[in-house]
């Protein structure tokens, strides 16, 4: 997917999630945190600040919620603290995407259990 | 009896003793602000070349300043005469105030007779930022650099520091060499004094 396909998807996502809160049959509920589909899973994770991180997996993929906090760690120390980004533009910090690999990487090896 | 006990109340505050201060200062808190140096300098400035010099400039207020902290806190007073001496105490005292360890290596350039280069694998600055691409060679160690430059004039010895980063192979992400160039007068100095 290239950029402008991935920005189309996140804003129909926002939209959805913005519904979604308004309809849910469960009282006390705020926001939809997984997603199950026949071929994947969505995982969504919410910061404080409203900044949505999704992952989306194989169906029946584990802890990805622990995979999401690393990633938003990870967001925290290499995007914002970094002075070229600017807000609000696609990514493209290089210590980001090299720290980000990693810890997938290291993810899917505990996952194996290799 | 009245006064036992009670801490000694300095009428000035020149006269109250400098303190070793906090030994830690939080890494986030340190990165975000000099984030926010970069980008307030950015936006004043019309080349990169030019953001390079404030960076260094505010790092030159920050060594003039730590050299005079330091001679008092750590060396008694006593001040450096010799270049090696002023060298190695930038390469561990100042590193190890700034930064919590000492530089990664000081070596002795091979061309030149004047010139010296301070290395790091990972520089505290650097440490969460990424150059965008069409920054081309600008490195945020010019900071760094400045700081050294800041002690070193302030020590007796004019140099002109710079930052740059070398590609090594078997590491992910180039080293970062502070290269210092001393100017002539501190050659000839160094000569007389054998």
């Amino acid at each position: 997917m290239d950029t402008n396909d991935s920005l189309r998807v996140a804003s129909l996502w926002h939209l959805m999630h913005a519904i979604s809160q308004q309809l849910s049959p469960t009282t006390g509920c705020s926001e939809i945190e997984l997603l199950e589909a026949d071929t994947f899973d969505l995982h969504i994770f919410q910061s404080l600040t409203g900044t949505k991180l999704f992952v989306v997996c194989e169906p029946g993929t584990q802890h990805m919620e622990a995979l999401l906090k690393v990633i938003y760690e990870l967001y925290t120390d290499y995007v914002l603290n970094n002075p070229f980004y600017e807000t609000k533009i696609p990514i493209r910090c290089e210590l980001f995407d090299i720290n980000l690999t990693q810890a997938i990487q290291k993810d899917r090896v505990a996952l194996l259990g290799r | 009896m009245i006064g036992v006990g009670k801490i000694k109340q300095y009428s000035n505050i020149l006269e109250k003793p400098l303190s070793k201060g906090k030994q830690e200062v939080s890494l986030s808190a340190f990165a975000f602000l000099f984030s926010e140096l970069v980008q307030y300098n950015q936006t004043r400035v019309d080349n990169i070349a030019e953001l390079g010099r404030r960076l260094e400039d505010a790092g030159y207020a920050v060594g003039a300043r730590v050299l005079e902290l330091l001679c008092h806190r750590d060396k008694g007073n006593r001040r450096e005469t010799r270049l090696l001496g002023i060298l190695s105490f930038v390469h561990s005292t100042v590193w190890k105030v700034l930064f919590g360890k000492v530089a990664d290596s000081l070596e002795k350039g091979t061309e030149h007779e004047d010139e010296y280069m301070i290395s790091e694998k990972d520089l505290l600055v650097n440490k969460y930022i990424s150059i965008p691409k069409d920054m081309g060679t600008f490195n945020c160690g010019a900071f760094v650099a400045g700081i050294v430059r800041g002690v070193l004039d302030g020590a007796g010895f004019p140099a002109v520091v710079t930052a740059h980063f070398v590609p090594m192979e078997g590491l992910q992400r180039p080293r970062t060499t502070i290269l210092i160039k001393f100017a002539e007068e501190v050659l000839q100095r160094e000569a007389r004094l054998g």
